[in-house]
């Protein structure tokens, strides 16, 4: 058997939730903080999704998105995703810039430095939150932005785990602001060799 | 209204005449076009990865350049396609997101597009034409009426090959 996240038991998907809910809760803090903003976030959903089904989560591959993307370094490599519809993007490039809304319609250079700032600030507090949990150290690398269809931005991760098998097993949480102005997806995507270091690093091996 | 079939990631369509292929939202992924212009069939595929043999999966043969090609190229002819006619038009490969260090991982695109134009050779296929590269998505269609491929981008505009 190739691929062993389809043998994960039920305890297992539920401590990677509870790691989701703690890495997550930490990011929507820090991101409520810089805009002065309440979030609401879901509850993480752990899915294990054919690998062409992944950009169905936000909204199909042709939907039109923002994504900073960061690798995480350390004892459990993956990567992370976040994810804004390109209006949600450009709404939060308002809120931190200091515009109306509506007003940024195409992102300046200094736009996308914000938001890889943001994503910067959000992965950080999300693998902060992550290494206590664990006791594993987790470090992101600079952040990398791309304005594009989610299909295309989503394939730079999937076709990683394609050399591997043909799942992927995602950690997501959606972030919402109170005013619904802002929507993102934060996604935490293991390396296929990490899952089982940071299950049993939380003591959650069968 | 012709019939439009969609391709997903890592997998691969073939049709006939007047149906059209189209896959959305390709990245680092190539997407390849086979036509033979006189029976009017053709293929699209939506490959992830260069090589099947570097991988730990290689089950889905649609994800591979290597595989998908010889796959599709033989249902094409099951349909009724001329082995000496058929042609190829590809697009996608794109580099999504630049780091300073770039390492293999990230030039999979580039990877990709290579491995697709040397498995049309292996194959003797004529490559028509392409637009590969660049750090941008693109969602391809082939008309299989005409053969003609439209590449779409969402601000790089649209080309037909």
């Amino acid at each position: 058997m190739s691929e062993d996240i389809l043998k994960l038991s039920s305890l297992q998907l539920d401590a990677l939730r509870e790691i989701g809910n703690v890495g997550a809760g930490n990011a929507a803090t820090a991101l409520s903080q810089i805009i002065n903003n309440k979030i609401d976030m879901t509850v993480p959903e752990v899915a294990i999704l054919p690998l062409g089904e992944v950009p169905e989560v936000v909204g199909g591959p042709d939907a039109m998105v923002a994504g900073v993307y960061l690798r995480v370094f350390g004892l459990a490599p993956g990567s992370i995703l976040f994810l804004l519809p390109r209006d949600s993007a450009f709404y939060l490039v308002d809120m931190l810039m200091g515009r109306s809304q509506g007003e940024t319609q195409r992102l300046n250079s200094m736009d996308e430095s914000a938001l890889m700032e943001i994503g910067n600030i959000l992965a950080g507090a999300y693998l902060n939150a992550l290494s206590h949990f664990t006791k594993l150290t987790l470090l992101p690398s600079i952040p990398a932005l791309a304005v594009d269809m989610a299909g295309a931005i989503l394939s730079v991760i999937l076709s990683q785990l394609g050399q591997m098998g043909d799942h992927a097993l995602v950690i997501e949480t959606e972030f919402t602001t109170d005013n619904d102005g802002v929507k993102g997806h934060f996604f935490l995507i293991p390396d296929p060799g990490s899952l089982s270091t940071i299950l049993a690093a939380i003591g959650v091996t069968e | 209204m012709a019939e439009l079939i969609k391709v997903g990631m890592a997998d691969y369509k073939v049709g006939r005449n007047p149906a059209s292929l189209i896959s959305y939202g390709l990245g680092s992924c190539v997407g390849i076009a086979l036509f033979d212009l006189v029976a009017k069939v053709g293929g699209l595929a939506h490959i992830m990865l260069p090589d099947s043999t570097q991988a730990r999966s290689a089950e889905n043969i649609a994800k591979f350049a290597d595989t998908a090609l010889p796959a599709m190229l033989n249902d094409i002819i099951k349909l009724g396609a001329n082995k000496s006619r058929i042609t190829a038009k590809i697009a996608g490969g794109a580099q999504m997101f630049t780091f300073t260090n770039a390492t293999d991982i990230m030039r999979v695109g580039e990877r990709n597009a290579e491995a697709v134009r040397l498995v049309l050779k292996k194959l003797e296929i004529r490559l028509l034409a392409e637009d590969t590269g660049g750090n941008y998505g693109r969602t391809v269609e082939l008309k299989l009426d005409t053969g003609i491929f439209r590449v779409k981008t969402i601000d790089k505009g649209e080309k037909e090959l």
